[in-house]
């Protein structure tokens, strides 16, 4: 019976792992953590989620190390004898206090970057965003610029079942939008985040923001960019058929380039995944999405 | 009312052999043993109807790019997927192994409110052939995950009210077995056997039961509030009229962070029950065990939140449930550190059930820290909603929980049938389960830090390779517990019979009774010093 079972079992492993190791070359990227973040409190965060990474780490290895070193050495095989021990107050109280111990100076440095996560004051722009099912809009309080944002068409044309399209062949695969959401650098950029119908959820990993988007309410949030670039995102809560499908794009540019693209002399340029220089004179995609609206 | 007409009428059906008849014994049945067979039987069906929906979802993850389901299917099946586990397979299991073991660990014959019992097994089937029925509903089966967070989940096709029903059901099913567990505990234990001297197993299930009694109730109100909004112009979670959406999450979340622990606690019980036998030494620090336990359930209570950091929420909010959910840590510490006591200067044997307990410890650590850093609110601003989520509880569930419901069947499973299981089928389906269960949900802590979101049908290709990978483990995994049926077919059917003790270590009184234990337990009750 043993046998029977092993055989197919070892056969499916190999065949498995053959299957991966056929895999296009294309897909290659083994990151194992947070993306290098681009703004302000990024490295603060990180630092965060790196310190609480390392102290579980080292206490999960001593936790491992003892367990295994106790079946090593306290085994019948080994001829070990039971002890009859059933407890001991001061080992318990000490293994009650150190975690607590850790846990306060953890929550110190925690609290302290809530508060500037929080802190939405002296915003030089302001933004409203809405979530739809499913594609995002982005208004510019201050500015006469308003449009949607949504999958762009090359990843839209792949991502249908059994396209025949390789995603791999596709530039940013799900992460490439029509028009981007356009932000100078070194400016606090306040988010007012609501949605249309569903909720939704905000969030582009190496500005380190997410927020939710709740139809009728309105969150806030915030990030300062320090570096000019495109960062990329995704919708992040569960808001039906496409919500793998409503990427967020955040072109961070320059003071000037910003001000050109607001007068209509910068537009996004889905091929080359960058903003290019446009006519002006032709340049009324933003009017275009008023009027439709 | 009817529960004491019930637990009367009971004292009449004494009898020491099953019915003959198949109706009699399976359908009508008021028997502590059958009904927690049908319970355990039951949830393994449904661990493999959950875990086909599992693999389809991996299996459409493998690479980039839709392959085999459509979006709103995909969606589908993340949803049923988790509602039949937690449900159906996980929340059940438990109470077939209370059904078993509660009556012959303190001493009884029967459960107290057997025909109760049987009522609230059949009603979780019925409450499942629904929602299972929803998938060939128009509009398919609910789509909007298993926290069928509005105004989402009011998307629902004709599959809505069923699913309400379903949930109702259910509750009414759960809630009835936690009374019938409180009501044997608090009145049915051996004499001598104070509450202190209960095996952790029956402390950890009359903890579970309150927890159950106090927050089903809260699920129930939830759904039912989804039900008004939808067909009775209520706008209780609809800002147009008043209501707020995020009001439904913490409603939700004051259930679903008990519910949380309704499944770890008994699988803390089973643990602490198997440890001991297998090092030969008497659980280290059983009155801080207890007491942990008690603390774990009041501090679930107060954590809800911790779920709902990116909602929105004031800054005081934040820090509260924050540093209560960093709280939990600690008595959850202590148990792990009492666990590795247990087995400290032991006698330590490596048979299935402890092989299965000692991954638990390990593998629950590894959830438990990842739980942790989930804790921390401006790192799990980052967290929240990616593969990360994703991986930490299911390190809790699977390593964690259902590998206790694997030990707990290994373990008792010669006492119940009367034969061993096959030794070696059981330690090849631990390998391959303890192995393979890291190859499916470690690359997932990964994908989630990296950027991916949870519950997409489709992925940017940088993260195709993880996937790759986490897909393979699943199909291999899934796969490997085939091998659980055959070790527990190997003890049904077994050839080499087991002792009354089986286990040379193990104490308690349900060893004291023959194996294969009688149809009644105890029909006079033990003594205990
Ligand atoms: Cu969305």
């Amino acid at each position: 019976m043993f046998n029977r079972l092993c055989t197919p079992l070892i056969a499916a492993i190999c065949i498995s792992l053959a299957a991966f190791a056929v895999a296009p070359e294309a897909y290659a990227a083994w990151d194992l953590d947070m993306p290098i973040g681009k703004s302000t409190l990024a490295d603060e965060i990180m630092g965060l989620h790196h310190l609480i990474l390392i102290v579980c780490t080292v206490i999960c290895i001593g936790v491992f190390g003892f367990a295994f070193y106790t079946f090593l050495t306290c085994r019948r095989s080994k001829g070990a004898k039971a002890a009859s021990f059933s407890h001991s107050t001061r080992a318990e109280i000490i293994w009650t206090i150190i975690p607590t111990v850790i846990l306060i100076a953890m929550a110190i440095p925690s609290a302290r970057t809530i508060l500037k996560i929080e802190d939405t004051s002296g915003a030089d722009i302001s933004i409203k965003i809405t979530g739809y099912q499913w594609k995002w809009s982005y208004d510019y309080l201050d500015e006469d610029m308003f449009f949607y944002s949504s999958i762009d068409a090359a990843s839209s044309a792949a991502a249908q079942k059994n396209s025949g399209i390789d995603p791999a062949t596709v530039k940013n695969y799900l992460r490439n939008v029509d028009k981007p959401m356009v932000v100078p650098v070194n400016k606090k950029i306040r988010i007012l985040l609501t949605a249309n119908d569903v909720i939704h959820s905000w969030w582009v990993p190496e500005l380190y923001v997410k927020k939710d988007a709740n139809p009728g309410f309105i969150n806030e949030a915030w990030f300062e960019a320090k570096e000019t670039g495109i960062y990329r995102g995704q919708c992040t809560e569960l808001c039906g058929r496409g919500h793998g499908f409503m990427p967020i794009v955040v072109a961070v540019v320059t003071d000037d380039e910003y001000r050109q693209w607001l007068e209509g002399g910068l537009a996004w340029d889905q091929t080359k995944q960058e903003l290019i220089a446009v006519n002006l004179f032709q340049a009324d995609e933003p009017a275009d999405q008023l009027a439709a609206l | 009312m009817t529960d004491q007409t019930a637990a009367h009428d009971h004292h009449g059906d004494h009898h020491d052999a099953p019915p003959s008849n198949f109706l009699d014994r399976w359908v009508f049945t008021t028997n502590h043993k059958d009904i927690g067979t049908l319970y355990l039987i039951f949830s393994l069906v449904m661990f493999f109807v959950g875990g086909t929906m599992a693999l389809i979802i991996r299996a459409e993850l493998f690479q980039p790019g839709l392959q085999f389901v459509e979006p709103q299917f995909f969606n589908s099946m993340t949803t049923v997927h988790a509602l039949v586990m937690v449900f159906g397979a996980v929340m059940p299991a438990f109470v077939g192994l209370a059904n078993w073991l509660i009556p012959m660990m303190v001493g009884a014959p029967d459960m107290a409110l057997p025909r109760m019992n049987n009522w609230s097994f059949w009603l979780l089937v019925a409450a499942f052939t629904i929602l299972v029925s929803t998938l060939f509903m128009p509009g398919g089966a609910p789509a909007g995950g298993w926290t069928l967070y509005p105004p989402l989940v009011l998307q629902t096709g004709d599959a809505f009210p069923f699913m309400v029903f379903a949930i109702h059901i259910m509750g009414a099913s759960s809630i009835m077995g936690s009374i019938n567990v409180i009501v044997t505990i608090m009145n049915m234990r051996a004499p001598g056997m104070t509450l202190m001297k209960m095996p952790m197993f029956v402390w950890t299930w009359l903890i579970t039961a309150y927890l159950l009694i106090a927050v089903m109730p809260v699920l129930a109100g939830a759904v039912t509030m989804l039900l008004t909004d939808r067909y009775f112009g209520t706008s209780f979670f609809n800002a147009a009229g008043g209501g707020d959406p995020v009001l439904f999450q913490h409603v939700f979340w004051f259930f679903g962070h008990p519910e949380v622990y309704i499944m770890i606690l008994p699988a803390f019980g089973v643990v602490s029950q198997i440890i001991p036998t297998f090092s030969r030494k008497p659980l280290f620090g059983y009155s801080s065990m207890v007491y942990a336990t008690a603390s774990i359930a009041f501090l679930s209570f107060i954590v809800w939140a911790h779920h709902m950091f990116t909602t929105g929420m004031p800054i005081a909010g934040q820090l509260f449930f924050m540093l209560a959910t960093m709280l939990i840590a600690i008595p959850t510490a202590v148990k792990i550190f009492n666990w590795l006591s247990t087995m400290w200067k032991g006698e330590l044997t490596f048979e299935t059930p402890m092989l299965f307990s000692i991954a638990f410890v390990l593998l629950f650590t590894i959830g438990g820290f990842s739980g942790l850093m989930l804790a921390i609110a401006p790192a799990d601003y980052q967290y929240h909603d990616t593969y990360f989520v994703v991986a930490h509880f299911h390190y809790v569930l699977v390593p964690g929980a259902v590998f206790t419901l694997m030990a707990a069947a290994y373990y008792w499973l010669p006492k119940w049938t009367g034969y061993m299981y096959n030794e070696k089928i059981g330690k090849l389906h631990f390998w391959c389960s303890a192995i393979f269960v890291n190859v499916l949900f470690f690359p997932q802590h990964f994908v989630g830090l990296a950027g991916m979101p949870r519950r997409i049908p489709d992925y940017p290709t940088q993260f195709a390779d993880f996937n790759a990978i986490s897909s393979v483990g699943a199909f291999l995994f899934g796969f490997s517990q085939l091998l659980f049926v055959a070790a527990i077919w190997s003890s049904v059917k077994g050839k080499q019979k087991a002792t009354d003790q089986v286990w040379d270590g193990a104490k308690g009184l349900e060893w004291t009774l023959p194996s294969p234990a009688p149809y009644h337990s105890f029909n006079e009750p033990p003594h205990i010093d």
